[in-house]
């Protein structure tokens, strides 16, 4: 059985408590941690002409960006952990990606940490974290 | 009542505003008479008729290349029809390219280029003139139409420039000089630069002026008639504001607005034959008895045949290689996918949309006939039938649904504006790319062209109906004699792209994700 633990990590203050929650639960079942970056995409959006000539210009912009931002600081903080960690830019709906990505790496777990999202707002569009919680078939874990 | 009211406050406020309406009504004047005699001989030129006959040469011309690409790729738009669905989908997209532009994108941005005012305003002009058979021709024609798309939107993916910065560039220009040099063949830069010529002055005319024009017929039979000008000088301030200026917000509010217009549009049409069910086999009965017979409209069946042909092409743009110019824009590994994506155009634009809006016009009888003959009656130049209160254009086909629905003609006005505007953007970014083809990619020469677009937007709202349409079918169509000798010269290409796709669809190697 593999001990991978998926984590969903924007850079905020409760990822990165998800984060080195993550890397002290595989440490313990000595397994290791994939930090996942999901950019919020839809292939439905409408875009004019201009946008559609610079997409993937701006793609790959997007991408260098949440690597050099985002994903390289991690690795490098956690590089001495002993805990094997590897990242991921994924673009899509966020929790559906998360929970892809979760399943095709066979993880044990997800961790998520909470954004305290607004009530009204999360009324209104739901949060990441509720719509994992209800729908993520592995165990997951917010972290507050 | 309180709609009315504002109705009126509005237009005692545009009438108060114009202190001297008359010198404005004598500058439209001036601007219509002036681009009439300056744009005639384009116009003659590219509708002159077969010798001896009234038939023009340039529908002859569209049609013959449309059933050329049906038969030599043995009607790919029916074989092809399904699998362009499914690509649509997403059935075929890898799941590591999420985050590039997708098919569902690409065609979405194209179709808010071509459905615009032709399936409101240009189908009213052609039931209107050739009678309720223009319709079967105009969907004959856009069935053919797809196959003309196909073979377009494949050439111009797999001949793009790609630039340095990661962004691409393409369309026929481009295909016309890459795909000559490979096959060998003369003659490539001069048809590209005489495409890019038509391709602005097409974007000046159907893409730009026509647009404003059919904006301001809308409002006026809205809010009562106040100068075209008004019209004209609001709307090039808000193009401004979005091509020069930069302004997303507008741009990506209409795309999204746009497509929801286009599908309120379809259901409530679709409500009105619902409701009329008990007519619609008497409506098709019309439009095949006037594609056989003519009922006696201005030059017979080929008088309906020249209306529909010329409004589905007009309409759906296949073979004219505007659309080319938005789908080269696409990263698709295959080039022959955004072939089968394109070809989804015509069918949606022509056959559904246009359709819609023809039926609708001859279900609530708009057109007025002889109830002893059953041929239409013609008004008195004898060049167009009667209608109810005399409309043509988009204001026919707002008499149309409005005899159902009193409000509809608010929410048409809303959806030429909408259309009007997006089509307008998209058609700039199409005259933009052919401008920068001839004159460099340089942010001077980009400019000069926005700010060229913008006047004309103001000239097409003044000009009346009949120079501006005139001049915007000439332009379109004129793009549409080069693109299809690059096209006809090109074809084999496209042939071998879609026989080894083929080949490799059956054989597994591509295969759906999901």
């Amino acid at each position: 059985m593999s001990n991978t633990i998926v984590v969903a990590y924007d850079g905020n203050d409760s990822a990165k408590r998800a984060l080195a929650f993550a890397v002290e639960r595989a440490k313990v079942i000595s397994g290791n941690v994939i930090v996942a970056h999901v950019l919020e995409w839809s292939p439905y959006k409408f875009l004019t002409p201009q946008e559609i000539e610079e997409r993937h210009a701006r793609r790959q912009d997007e991408l260098s960006r949440a690597e050099a931002a985002l994903l390289a600081p991690v690795k490098e903080e956690y590089a001495s952990s002993g805990v094997p960690i590897s990242t991921v830019i994924k673009y899509g709906h966020v929790s559906e990606t998360l929970i892809k990505l979760a399943t095709a790496e066979g993880a044990v777990q997800l961790i998520i940490g909470r954004t305290g999202e607004g009530a009204l707002s999360s009324r209104l569009f739901g949060s990441v974290a509720g719509t994992l919680a209800q729908t993520c078939p592995i165990p997951v874990t917010i972290v507050p | 009542m309180k709609r009315i009211a504002l109705t009126t406050a509005a237009s005692a406020a545009a009438t108060a505003a114009f202190a001297a309406p008359a010198l404005a009504q004598s500058l439209d004047e001036s601007i219509n008479a002036a681009f009439a005699s300056s744009t005639g001989w384009f116009v003659n030129l590219i509708f002159s008729p077969f010798p001896g006959t009234s038939f023009p040469w340039i529908v002859g011309w569209l049609v013959v290349a449309a059933t050329i690409f049906t038969v030599y790729f043995g009607l790919i738009q029916f074989r092809a029809f399904p699998h362009s669905i499914g690509l649509v989908k997403g059935d075929y997209s890898d799941p590591n390219d999420a985050g590039e532009v997708s098919h569902f994108q690409a065609l979405a941005t194209a179709l808010s280029g071509t459905v615009g005012l032709g399936n409101i305003a240009g189908v009213a002009v052609a039931v209107s003139i050739g009678g309720a058979g223009a319709t079967f021709w105009m969907i004959l024609a856009g069935l053919m139409g797809m196959a003309s798309k196909f073979t377009e939107c494949t050439l111009a993916v797999k001949y793009r420039n790609e630039l340095a910065d990661g962004t691409v560039s393409g369309g026929p220009m481009y295909y016309m000089t890459k795909g000559f040099k490979e096959r060998g063949l003369p003659g490539g830069k001069i048809l590209a630069v005489l495409f890019a010529v038509f391709t602005i002055l097409g974007s000046l005319g159907g893409g730009n002026m026509f647009q404003a024009n059919q904006a301001h017929a809308q409002l006026t039979n809205v809010f009562g008639d106040f100068p075209g000008v008004i019209t004209g000088v609001i709307f090039a301030a808000i193009v401004f504001a979005v091509i020069v200026g930069g302004l997303k917000s507008i741009a990506s509010v209409t795309e999204k607005v746009v497509p929801i217009m286009g599908i309120l549009y379809v259901l409530t049409a679709l409500v009105i034959l619902g409701m009329n069910a008990d007519m619609i086999g008497w409506a098709f009965g019309q439009i095949i008895d006037g594609a056989f017979t003519g009922m006696g409209v201005a030059g017979g069946i080929v008088g309906a045949l020249i209306q529909g042909f010329k409004r589905a092409a007009f309409s759906n743009e296949a073979g004219v290689g505007s659309a080319a110019i938005a789908h080269a824009a696409v990263r698709t590994k295959e080039p022959i996918t955004e072939g089968f994506v394109s070809l989804l155009e015509p069918f949606i634009d022509t056959v559904v949309i246009c359709t819609m809006t023809a039926l609708v016009i001859i279900i609530t009888g708009q057109l007025i006939t002889d109830p002893a003959t059953g041929n239409y009656v013609l008004n008195e130049a004898g060049s167009a039938i009667q209608t109810v209160d005399g409309n043509t254009g988009v204001a026919l086909t707002s008499a149309a649904f409005s005899s159902a629905f009193g409000w509809f003609s608010y929410i048409l006005a809303i959806a030429v504006i909408l259309f009007a505007f997006s089509t307008m953007i998209s058609w700039s970014y199409y005259g933009l790319k052919a401008w920068t083809f001839l004159f460099g990619e340089s942010k001077a020469s980009a400019l000069t062209f926005k700010v060229i677009f913008c006047l004309f937007v103001i000239i097409g709202a003044a000009a009346s109906l009949g120079p501006v349409i005139d001049f915007s079918d000439a332009a379109i169509f004129a793009m549409a004699v080069v693109n299809i000798i690059a096209l006809y010269l090109l074809m084999p290409i496209v042939k071998k792209e879609l026989n080894s796709y083929l080949t490799r669809l059956k054989s597994g190697e591509i295969r759906k994700f999901q």
